[in-house]
């Protein structure tokens, strides 16, 4: 399995994800925000955490249209895989690539705490290392993680059960408490906790490892 | 030529930011603020023969996120 991870100027998770792509057997190789191509046979991309372009205009609306994102939506387009956590699930979201958009957190207030996320659906090559219904607590770090959709929008999301996570005790006003979400064709996963932060006994929790270690079965390249 | 777009959230979408200035009026007595909305300004230095067509796609593209923002355009 080969992994490619976006850095992006301001990015701060990228080293992060990196590892936890690592440990979970992927070969993985950074790529750098003004490169135009992904590497040769990339299977899954991740979309790191951070405050790309300084958060400039909206979060995640500079890194959208840099040339590496076209890259990326090419390759989710072509059925590749791909992560965006934190900035990179709203990244995904500016590019189109996922519906609905991230607001300001209802409190006005950025939090950083590790928080108690639901798996709502073990269908997904993230999530098929828990079970529906299972707590597991993975940190979050943001400003901006107030999921908004549409009511339609949500609908959908319901019904084809793309909802991947909920927030137990939503901290953000996020509709319909959710924290995490996927593509129609299940490869796509955007979320605003951080998994790569709750993926090595270091971290002081290992609840996330599961998102990561599914995919180094995957050999189907985009 | 110069363009003057303001950037909105759409009506329906909650403002956090719009609701603490509120509460922030009337805790300082204004009692006849009703509702905020807080919004953005951006101002474009076009080239003479740009048109508001021009704009809105800019506003499609990347200064709006039609998602959650509304737009509209002044041509000055």
């Amino acid at each position: 399995m080969k992994a490619a991870v976006v850095v992006f100027p301001g990015s701060n998770c990228d080293r992060d994800l990196a590892v936890a792509f690592e440990q979970a057997g992927c070969e993985v190789s950074m790529v750098w925000h003004k490169d135009s191509a992904l590497p040769e046979g990339v299977d899954i991309v991740g979309v790191p955490g951070g405050f790309s372009y300084g958060d400039y205009l909206r979060c995640g609306a500079i890194a959208a249209q840099s040339p590496i994102c076209k890259a990326v939506v090419e390759h989710t387009n072509r059925g590749g895989y791909a992560i965006g956590v934190c900035n990179g699930f709203q990244i995904l979201t500016e590019t189109g690539v996922l519906p609905g958009a991230l607001l300001r957190n209802a409190g006005l207030k950025y939090i950083c705490r590790t928080v108690d996320l639901q798996v709502a659906t073990s269908n997904s090559v993230f999530t098929e290392g828990y079970k529906a219904g299972d707590v597991i607590g993975v940190p979050i770090a943001h400003h901006d993680g107030n999921y908004f959709a549409d009511a339609e929008t949500v609908a959908m999301l319901e019904d084809q059960d793309r909802v991947a996570f909920r927030y137990v005790d939503n901290p953000n006003g996020s509709i319909a408490d959710i924290a995490g979400i996927l593509s129609e064709n299940r490869r796509v996963l955007g979320m605003m906790p951080h998994p790569e932060r709750a993926a090595d006994e270091g971290h002081g929790g290992t609840d996330g490892a599961a998102v990561f270690r599914a995919l180094a079965g995957l050999v189907t390249a985009a | 030529m110069k363009a003057r777009v303001h950037v909105m959230l759409k009506n329906g979408v909650l403002d956090p930011q719009g609701e603490a200035v509120r509460h922030a009026l009337g805790a300082l007595g204004f009692d006849k603020v009703g509702g905020v909305r807080q919004g953005k300004v951006i101002d474009l230095d076009l080239a003479d023969d740009a048109t508001e067509a021009d704009v809105a796609e800019m506003c499609e593209k990347l200064l709006a996120n039609t998602v959650i923002e509304s737009y509209s355009i002044e041509m000055q």
